[in-house]
């Protein structure tokens, strides 16, 4: 007997599984540990050349059996015994059921009551089926830690009655926010870890990615979805290119391009023909710029100028600090350092970035191509005083060891 | 469920008492009410005199301690409550975005702990 069918099985099953059950069960906890009994009896009874025809309502039928026996023994949720039993009779959800119901899933877990640290680690266990042990070595903190912070999010969905539901009217935009939200800073946190040793960390990109396209199968008309979907293929699409052999940071400008993955490139290309003609919103925006760059045969070759178009776009859609910011690196391509220097140093005195380091080290990079060493190097020291992880580090370390070189 | 909403504000904000804005306000209030009584929702609710007129009470070493003020000294002040009986959370926070001072205030929702009626025999 190998496992190996079960895994590829619970890859396509474990999301709609426990959103189901969810729905059936109403509470969190006992969907998760029922769709989890299920798949410990798909490994025994499952031989490697043999599934069921239907896996998914074989598993569906052995939770809802295993949650009959459940709150018989334990007593609680007995009003739901009827419902199940009747449940076990009818056939398994629909197509369009299994849509709504995982889309209510992952409403649930990224609901604004819980906080964003909540919001990413129930995202990671209930829709990706993670486990608790992964989610804390993705997130590098000890298990019994993420285990409490996964306990205190349960019991708040709990007594505070947080729905598992699809959130109707205007509420509904807010919330697909917030839930597109949690699957940027999943994949974010996974491209550029805020503080470690390792720049990349590809599981939570993975999951991030696999997030995204679950979400444009559910939501396939969704421009912002699709969006964000594109954004994160086009970004990771240039994961094995940003570091070399040894390591080190390698800038967009040097990267290989050769080595970008093109199968990712043309997903993301796909996604965004999808939003031809729909509304445009800030996860739309940034894949399109992404895709200036994902489609350019080298830097001095990017189209510069139009990306800078689209960052105005984004600055009107979504103004923030950080749009400017990244606007006026672009601006230093397109331009020149000096117009760039001016949009940085104005950011510099509004003070809203002072902490954020990478508006130091941009500021940085331009005043060292202006031939402005002395502040060049300040600026690095302050970049570096704010944290980042390894790479990030050593590649400012090294850019200051080169400018007080040539102060000698 | 059963929740609390708790208002807070602090104490300038909001419309300047007996203003014209302040009747406006007074008929939101009215209409809310009425609106919860309606959708089968309200348990209760009431406004409360300020936070100067409040008497924070402890018992310590079976001496009652009486003294001025509320209890925590926050910018922003119980001001009154509505006690609502609503399906779930969500429900909660429709609510709560209706209430008149959340534009200058803030709603805390609290879920009402479900207790026995009568202490089960041991």
């Amino acid at each position: 007997m190998t496992q190996v069918p079960v895994a590829s099985v619970f890859a396509s099953e474990w999301t709609p599984l426990v959103a189901t059950l969810v729905r059936e069960l109403g509470d969190i906890s006992l969907a998760e540990d029922m769709a989890q009994e299920a798949f410990l009896s798909a490994t025994e009874h499952w031989s490697a050349d043999e599934l069921p025809d239907a896996p998914g309502a074989w598993l569906l039928t052995t939770a809802r059996r295993k949650a009959i026996d459940w709150i018989r023994r334990e007593r609680r949720h007995e009003e739901r015994l009827p419902l199940l039993r009747a449940a076990i009779a009818v056939p398994p959800p629909e197509q369009h059921d299994l849509v709504d119901d995982q889309l209510a899933l992952i409403f649930g877990c990224c609901h604004p009551a819980l906080d964003h640290e909540a919001q990413i680690a129930l995202t990671l266990r209930e829709v990706c089926g993670l486990s608790t042990t992964q989610i804390a070595r993705a997130f590098l903190v000890a298990e019994p830690t993420m285990a409490k912070r996964l306990v205190r999010a349960k019991n708040k969905i709990r007594t505070a009655g947080i729905p598992f539901s699809i959130p109707e009217g205007e509420q509904r935009t807010e919330r697909l926010d917030a839930v597109l939200r949690i699957v940027y800073l999943i994949f974010t946190e996974g491209h550029t870890a805020s503080d470690a040793a390792e720049l990349i960390r590809g599981d939570l990109c993975d999951e991030a990615r696999w997030l995204a396209d679950l979400l444009s199968r559910l939501l396939p008309t969704d421009p912002e979805v699709l969006g964000l979907g594109a954004l994160i293929a086009f970004t990771d699409a240039r994961r094995d290119t940003r570091l070399d052999a040894d390591g080190h940071l390698v800038l967009l400008e040097d990267q290989d391009r050769s080595r970008w993955d093109r199968q990712l490139i043309e997903r993301g290309l796909a996604l965004l023909r999808r939003t031809w003609g729909g509304p445009v919103g800030p996860y739309l925006l940034q894949a399109t710029i992404a895709a200036f760059h994902a489609t350019a045969p080298s830097s001095d070759a990017t189209d510069w100028g139009e990306i800078v178009r689209l960052y105005d776009a984004l600055a009107v859609v979504s103004p923030s600090p950080v749009v400017e910011l990244n606007r006026a690196v672009a601006i230093a391509m397109a331009q020149g350092p000096a117009e760039a220097l001016e949009l940085l140093d104005e950011l510099q005195r509004r003070g809203d970035l002072e902490d954020y380091r990478y508006l130091h080290a941009a500021r940085a990079d331009v005043l060292r191509r202006l031939g402005r060493d002395e502040e060049a190097r300040h600026a690095y020291r302050r970049a570096l005083e704010l944290g980042g992880s390894g790479p990030e580090r050593r590649f400012m370390e090294e850019r200051l060891a080169e400018l007080s070189a040539l102060a000698d | 469920m059963r929740y609390l909403l708790l208002l807070y504000s602090t104490p300038d904000a909001g419309p300047e008492p007996n203003s014209p804005e302040a009747m406006a306000e007074m008929k939101e209030w009215y209409a809310l009410t009425q609106e919860l009584v309606d959708a089968g929702a309200m348990l209760g609710g009431e406004a409360l005199h300020g936070a100067d007129s409040a008497t924070t009470v402890r018992v310590r070493d079976g001496k009652t301690i009486s003294t001025d003020g509320p209890y925590a000294e926050t910018k922003e002040l119980l001001g009154g409550y509505y006690a609502i009986d609503v399906e779930n959370l969500d429900a909660a926070v429709e609510w709560a975005a209706k209430i008149p001072s959340a534009p200058y205030g803030s709603v805390e929702i609290r879920p009402i702990m479900e207790l026995p009626p009568e202490l089960p025999d041991a």
